[in-house]
């Protein structure tokens, strides 16, 4: 196995290790996505809008502020006891590092996903079925991409007074095109469209991906690096 | 300073400045296998800056650092493994226990053993019966142990020490004087930076004052302690 994988797996099992003991981000991420969704539920008229024209936006905007309550605490631990300078002299390319981080993080913010999807069918009564599969693909591609912005931004934010303000207000811009177009995909998938006429969104979302993940790879080392 | 090639550690006028505040002015640093060298100085002078320069953690604003001959840079992790950095801070995390913290370090030094090389790092430091528990349920002298434990684990050859003996009782700065002297035996390199010299004087081969950012004072250990107050006082303008 190449180094730079074996580190990266060492620091996202560190991470995952740490957050199964203290539960800290997942916990709360999911407790702020049930209240998120509950939000939504008392806040809209039944009698105005049918809950099925919400239900994709309201399941996106809990993803994303659930995914900010999550990736909030990524860095924070490595700020308690200055532990991040014990990450910063070991011998660990920079690239490694992202991806240690970036693993633990897309594992934390797929179980909070996890974790809202039954809640949310519960909430506004929607039959998923055979668009399960289709959604699931778009929460992996969606994913992939804003949490790798929110992992550079997460050890940009920590470094500031006041960490848990600048992360949603550096990310939030970045998630606002893949969130758009996760929304368009479930909106058609829940309406009984097949997968196929979303093709183009797909593709949009994966260009995000790999544009994404190359330039935090690329920039992280400046990120953390003093 | 004199300077000479083939040192474990090479520092060459190093700058380093906080916007306006200039820090470091122009320090240099040569210590080769078994030297130690025992940094004191008035507040703000420019210690722990020098220690985070040294180990990688900031960057220079002009100078060179040349650890077991290479040279230290960002974009090469391996020139960063002879080092070992205790700080001021335990670099623990809470969450882990000290065994888990120590084997943390050692996997990421690549060592093929971490289970091994954290067992027997942390009964050198006497911690064998606590690395079950976590860094929060120690008193604070366990606490530097622990995070000493951390800092040795991989057998640095560059000790960068900042004030070791913080919070340790009598034997247990005694058991960290053995610990460090067996190290500068093996061949390694020691930089500490303290205020209490008395405990470091022993262990010391060289000694330098640390005064608005530059050595106002570095030479061998000579004499006693009491013979190097007066000065001490007067490189630290006191």
């Amino acid at each position: 196995m190449p180094d730079a994988i074996r580190l990266a797996l060492v620091i996202a099992a560190k991470d995952i290790r740490a957050e199964l003991r203290s539960r800290t981000a997942l916990l709360s991420a999911s407790v702020f996505a049930a209240l998120v969704l509950v939000i939504f539920y008392f806040s809209r008229d039944p009698t105005a809008v049918p809950a099925i024209v919400l239900a994709p936006s309201v399941l996106w905007v809990t993803f994303a502020f659930a995914a900010i309550v999550a990736l909030n605490r990524a860095f924070t631990v490595e700020r308690e006891h200055g532990a991040m300078d014990g990450l910063l002299l070991a011998p660990v390319p920079r690239g490694a590092l992202f991806l240690g981080k970036y693993i633990a993080n897309l594992a934390f913010v797929g179980a909070v996903q996890v974790i809202t999807v039954p809640l949310f069918i519960v909430f506004f009564n929607v039959d998923l079925g055979a668009a399960l599969p289709g959604i699931v693909a778009t929460m992996v591609l969606a994913t992939i991409g804003f949490v790798a912005v929110g992992t550079v931004f997460s050890a940009m934010a920590v470094r500031t007074r006041f960490a848990e303000l600048m992360l949603p207000v550096l990310l939030l811009p970045f998630m606002v095109w893949p969130v758009r177009w996760a929304v368009e995909i479930t909106a058609r998938l829940l309406d009984g469209r097949p997968l196929s006429e979303m093709l183009g969104w797909l593709r949009l979302l994966a260009l995000y991906d790999v544009v994404f993940l190359t330039l935090c790879i690329m920039v992280f080392g400046a990120v953390v690096d003093e | 300073m004199p300077s000479s090639e083939g040192g474990l550690l090479d520092a060459s006028d190093l700058h380093r400045a906080y916007g306006r505040v200039r820090v470091l002015r122009g320090v240099d640093i040569h210590l080769t296998a078994g030297e130690a060298l025992a940094v004191v100085g008035p507040n703000g002078a420019g210690k722990t800056t020098l220690l985070r320069v040294l180990a990688g953690l900031v960057r220079p604003g002009q100078g060179l650092i040349r650890v077991v001959g290479r040279t230290l840079q960002p974009g090469d992790p391996d020139a960063r493994r002879p080092i070992g950095f205790l700080s001021h801070q335990s670099l623990l995390y809470d969450d882990l226990t000290v065994r888990e913290n120590v084997m943390f370090t050692a996997r990421l030094f690549g060592l093929r053993d971490p289970a091994a090389a954290a067992r027997r790092v942390l009964d050198e430091c006497e911690l064998g019966s606590r690395s079950g528990e976590r860094p929060r349920s120690l008193s604070r002298g366990l606490l530097q142990r622990a995070a000493l434990a951390r800092a040795l684990v991989h057998d640095p050859q560059v000790l960068l020490l900042d004030e070791p003996f913080t919070a340790l009782d009598a034997p247990g700065a005694d058991r960290l004087r053995g610990l460090l002297q067996a190290r500068l035996a093996a061949g390694a390199a020691i930089v500490i930076v303290t205020h209490q010299l008395g405990e470091a004087w022993d262990l010391a081969t060289r000694v330098g004052v640390l005064a608005h950012g530059r050595w106002t004072l570095e030479s061998p250990r000579q004499g006693s302690l009491a013979e190097f107050v007066p000065q001490w006082q007067a490189a630290s303008g006191a």
